[in-house]
């Protein structure tokens, strides 16, 4: 440990976006052989300040050391050449190319293309470390895991022995966690210096050797993981004490509220999205929908809430008085015209579920701007609304004039499922409720939605942080590739096995 | 190598947080002052006229004389009205390029009528027939690209650029069949002597008609946008498809309805020129306003207010250039150069009210260790 030399120190370096300090004189260094871990919650500038060390950002002020002699990183390319390398969390390769294409893509060197050599070379840096890739396989083929692999050995390949990571974790399985999480180690063991930026306590736990953490873009301090641990982490990190561990209500009376018989479902390409899919989501209860990205969760959410073409099967909403109407083919006004109120919070907030340029209040109105007969809106009741909900869930905005997509992600979801829950609903659907929100506003998340779940509601919560999803669900169904891989009770379930769920049919070997 | 590495830079451009409306306007209108400090300098160096002259004449141009303030006010008034027309369609991110066109079939409807039933129909209702005619031309002209692109997707942007060239073949067919007299390729004035179908004359000046309309249509298009439902859905149409769709709003219908409405008005438009203006029908009678109207309501950011100040700085550009070519006898082109600067300086003060440029901190300490 004493050996340890140090690859970069970061001085009072400072970078404002306009009015906002993203950094107020941060202070940071990185050693090599050593896996650090970067903590903090969302806008607490963490991402803003590995730009500024891999060349996108250029920082106003303050001073970089790489290897004890102060520089200027200018570009990403400049990063390189101080063997910065950085993984974005949104993976930027050429679809159409091999693995092996997108490594050399951009980088200059002498002679014809010898695209053998690479493949070469990249076949020792897999060995070197341990990573399983084919170089001639073409990008679109491959999973989200593999891309991330693509990424990392480019970084490899030009030469980078300080590795960036921006939540490497998010898309993975634990079991593509793992893997990742031995190669990480292997590359720290021979010398390379590693950070990884991330807002999950167990990852930190299980990983670093030295976390720090920021907070408001303040460096708030940092420490040897081992001497520490997560109840002191998120307390630094929020600034206050917290409490982790998330409610878990008895469910209610539940009855069923929400039938889904042999749903099948093709995408705008013909290609299968959801296969014969039957489960029942009964009120008073969560049902947590688990599985890798892209498993089909967004078009069973959207099948029920009258957004997608199916090509067969049947979502039947049934009455507390027994009696049940049919949704497939009915659009979201007709079915709330039927007396269904279904509030749907979906994954992409911006893009669906509210409108970035408008204010808080227009956006109120989304939902309600049709009531009365008058051809002109009533405004009123959406400033009211708007005005209640910046309240009850302690928005951070100048005002609700202020457009929506000014403010920070955590806000932004909060106004949504204000809005969603205000109508009272009979069933809420949620996508990602969390995804991108730190930990204080996911805390204010999960509250909300056992609050409803707790009125009756049937809330179907789609998630992808496993333990989130053990520890609020009732009941958990595991999509495999589309299909139903079993559906399991949250209180007893293991998250291994939901794990081997997630990618085989059922979880048998 | 390094050393020049090392040297940070010594600008940065910036986004700025956000700008209170008296700065931002004042940033554009700085940008006209320069823009009209260039020109002058640009028309001395090639014809040795005096700032001063150039600005007094390009004033003479719009204000000069009373019947010069009429013609610029009727004209501000015409150009607001096309301007107003488009502008529901490009809230909802519809790119209509076809407002000449759609102007054009209603000019020729209330042609038709002029010409076909002013023998047969008492004055009055012939103007009510030829005012619901242009509306319905206009109307029809925007719903067709509206229904291809709700059905098929198809780009509205080609679509309605070439519904103009059809319309002003269709245009010019007609003035080949009705010409008066007969060889001379072209209408002239239409019921000159009877005055049938001209739409009398408001408080005894024929301006008023014109500017009365563009105030009432102001007002109109104002208070669809910002109040009514129609106004809200077609909005959020225009951000997101998606949210429209999620919320239940019925988006090919949103489509239709209010490319109907711009159409319509730019019938209305097309009415107010033959039967309130030039009486006759002429493959030109636009002069090409339709695109202009598009780069009117871009400039005030789609705002119905904004836009009497953006149309008239238009105008004013363009009389004021054509009179600096007739007194200094320079040709069209000079004018048509002196706009383009003006509009590249106002189209470029937009990167200073979003961004500004500040000296780095870190300079100061780079010039230190050099």
């Amino acid at each position: 440990m004493s050996e340890k030399t140090i690859a970069v120190k970061m001085r009072d370096v400072s970078k404002s976006f306009g009015s906002v300090m993203a950094n107020d004189k941060v202070w940071l260094d990185i050693y090599r052989g050593e896996i650090l871990a970067l903590l903090g919650e969302n806008g607490s500038g963490k991402t803003t300040l590995m730009n500024i060390l891999s060349g996108i950002y250029t920082p106003d002020e303050g001073h970089i050391y790489i290897n004890d002699r102060e520089v200027t990183i200018r570009s990403p390319k400049e990063a390189f050449e101080y063997g910065i390398g950085m993984i974005h969390q949104h993976y930027k390769l050429v679809e159409v190319l091999t693995a092996a294409e997108n490594i050399i893509l951009g980088v200059k060197q002498p002679g014809k293309l010898d695209i053998s050599s690479v493949c070469e070379r990249t076949r020792k840096l897999c060995e070197e470390y341990g990573f399983e890739l084919d170089p001639m396989q073409k990008v679109y083929d491959m999973s989200v895991s593999q891309k991330q692999t693509v990424e990392i050995l480019k970084a490899l390949y030009r030469g980078a022995d300080i590795l960036i990571l921006d939540e490497p974790t998010a898309v993975l399985t634990p079991q593509e966690t793992e893997k990742l999480f031995a190669i990480l180690r292997n590359m720290r063991d021979s010398g390379k210096a590693v950070v990884i930026i991330t807002h999950k306590m167990n990852e930190v736990e299980e990983l670093s050797d030295r976390v720090a953490i920021l907070r408001q873009g303040q460096f708030v301090g940092d420490m040897p993981t081992n001497m520490t641990n997560a109840q002191e982490m998120t307390n630094m990190l929020v600034g206050h004490p917290v409490s982790l561990s998330i409610d878990r209500p008895d469910p209610v009376d539940p009855k069923p509220r929400i039938e889904v018989k042999g749903l099948t479902v093709r995408n705008e390409d013909g290609v299968i999205k959801l296969d014969d899919v039957s489960f029942t989501a009964y009120s008073g209860e969560i049902l947590g929908i688990a599985g890798i990205s892209g498993s089909g969760q967004k078009e069973l959410l959207e099948s029920i809430a009258g957004l997608q073409p199916t090509e067969s099967g049947s979502v039947t909403y049934i009455e507390d008085d027994g009696s049940r109407e049919e949704l497939i083919g009915k659009d979201p006004l007709t079915i709330s015209n039927l007396g269904v109120t279904l509030s749907f919070v979906p994954e992409d907030r911006l893009g669906m579920g509210l409108v970035g340029n408008m204010d808080i209040s227009a956006n109120m109105m989304l939902r309600s701007f049709r009531s009365g007969r008058s051809a002109f809106l009533n405004r009123k009741d959406p400033r009211r609304l708007a005005e209640k909900v910046v309240e009850d869930l302690e928005v951070v905005t100048p005002g609700i004039g202020t457009p929506v997509r000014k403010l920070s992600g955590g806000n932004i979801q909060k106004i949504l499922v204000g809005r969603e829950i205000s109508s009272s609903p009979k069933v809420l659907l949620t996508a990602y409720a969390v995804r991108g929100l730190d930990t204080n506003s996911s805390y204010t998340i999960y509250d909300l939605i056992n609050k409803q779940k707790q009125n009756g509601v049937a809330v179907i919560y789609v998630g992808e942080d496993l333990d989130v999803l053990l520890e609020l669900s009732d009941r958990i169904l595991v999509l495999c590739d589309g299909k139903v891989s079993g559906i399991v009770d949250g209180r007893h379930a293991e998250k291994n096995r939901i794990g081997m769920m997630m990618t085989k049919l059922g979880g048998e070997e | 190598m390094m050393e020049r590495r090392n040297r940070p830079p010594r600008f940065h451009i910036e986004r700025r947080a956000s700008l209170p409306w008296y700065l931002s306007l004042a940033i554009r209108l700085l940008s006209i002052l320069a823009a009209f400090a260039v020109c002058a300098v640009l028309t001395m160096v090639i014809t040795g006229v005096k700032p001063a002259e150039f600005l007094s004449t390009i004033i003479y141009g719009s204000f000069g004389t009373p019947r010069k303030m009429w013609i610029t006010a009727q004209n501000v008034a015409v150009l607001l009205c096309i301007s107003l027309a488009v502008t529901p369609s490009f809230l909802m991110k519809f790119w209509n390029e076809g407002a000449d066109g759609q102007i054009l079939m209603g000019c020729l409807a209330s042609s038709a009528c002029m010409i076909k039933l002013s023998d047969r129909l008492p004055n009055w209702l012939l103007i009510v027939v030829m005012l619901a005619a242009s509306v319905l031309a206009g109307t029809i002209w925007g719903v067709i690209p509206a229904f291809f692109k709700a059905q098929f997707n198809t780009n509205e942007t080609l679509f309605t650029l070439m519904l103009n060239y059809i319309a002003t073949q269709i245009v010019a067919y007609f003035i080949v069949r009705w010409e008066v007299p007969k060889g001379s390729g072209q209408i002239g004035i239409i019921n000159q002597s009877s005055e049938l179908g001209w739409f009398p004359q408001l408080f005894g000046s024929k301006y008023i008609l014109s500017i009365l309309t563009a105030a009432l249509m102001t007002v109109f298009i104002y208070s669809y946008i910002k109040f009514s439902k129609h106004g809200y859905e077609l909005t959020v149409v225009g951000e997101s498809t998606r949210t429209a769709r999620y919320i239940g709003i019925d988006v090919k219908r949103v489509i239709v309805r209010t490319m109907a409405l711009s159409g319509g008005l730019a019938g209305l438009v097309g009415f107010l020129l033959v039967s309130g203006i030039n009486h006759t029908l002429t493959t030109t009678i636009t002069g090409g306003q339709g695109f202009t109207a598009v780069m009117v309501s871009w400039l005030a950011q789609f705002n119905p207010i904004a836009m009497i100040a953006t149309s008239f700085l238009i105008i004013f550009l363009e009389r004021g250039a054509i009179e600096i070519s007739s007194a200094f006898t320079l040709n069209q082109s000079f004018s048509s150069i002196q706009t383009g600067i003006i509009l590249f300086f106002l189209i470029g003060s937009e990167f200073f009210v979003s961004y500004r440029i500040r000296r780095s901190a870190n300079t100061e300490s780079g010039k230190e260790q050099e």
